[in-house]
């Protein structure tokens, strides 16, 4: 099955790129996905446990993936 | 009681007209702006970007929080997207309700919850040509 991810600003930066189609193994969690992000190049710019949000709720890492899903991984956020 | 992210100037005095009425004794406006200085680095402006749709949804999501939590529907946010130069609007919150407490209350919940919930970014541009992301300390309790 297969997820995308997002990425913003300064994750978007470390990992250069603001999407990634990831395939993944049935059952796969939040945990699972960001396991995977920290091994790609520049993924050691990320920090240990980012926030996360699965279709646009934000998420924790337990959470259980079906496929399908917008993974986005959300820096430190800094609106007003 | 509407949101919006915007990618022009807002326009203050139209969000004033908009939520105002006649059974309404108080409205109230918060702006926020760029400033000169952030931790004492001189600032020339900055690059606001966002997660639009998550964005948008929480946004909506305080703006029925504070109707439920203060009886306040007459609430307007308007957050700016893009670059932004010194002084420029980069969020407007208006609210108005028959009396002051209430839209006060509200008013001040919404840029409280937006700076703490709402996935947009600040890419602060310096004087010396360099820029960087603002790292605002944000984790929404119970998210972990």
């Amino acid at each position: 099955m297969t997820v995308t991810v997002l990425l913003f600003a300064s994750y978007a930066d470390a990992l250069g790129k603001s999407a990634i189609e990831l395939d993944v193994a049935p059952g796969s969690t939040v945990r699972d996905i960001l396991g995977t992000l920290c091994a790609m190049p520049g993924g050691d710019r990320l920090p240990p446990r980012p926030l996360v949000a699965v279709n646009q709720e934000y998420a924790s890492a337990s959470t259980t993936l079906q496929g399908g899903e917008e993974v986005a991984v959300i820096p430190p956020v800094a609106g007003g | 009681m509407r949101v919006a992210l915007v990618d022009s100037p807002i326009d203050v005095a139209a969000l004033i007209s908009e939520v105002s009425d006649d059974s309404c004794g108080a409205a109230t406006v918060f702006l926020g702006s760029v400033r000169n200085v952030n931790e004492g680095r001189a600032v020339t402006g900055i690059e606001y970007s966002a997660y639009r749709s998550m964005a948008e949804r929480e946004m909506s999501a305080i703006a029925h929080e504070a109707a439920e939590r203060f009886g306040v529907t007459r609430l307007i946010v308007e957050h700016r997207l893009g670059t932004l130069g010194l002084g420029d609007v980069s969020v407007a919150i208006v609210s108005a309700h028959p009396h002051r407490a209430p839209a006060l209350d509200a008013m001040r919940f919404a840029i409280e919850q937006l700076k703490r919930r709402v996935p947009i970014w600040k890419l602060e541009l310096y004087v010396d040509g360099t820029r960087e992301w603002v790292g605002a300390v944000s984790i929404p309790e119970g998210v972990r």
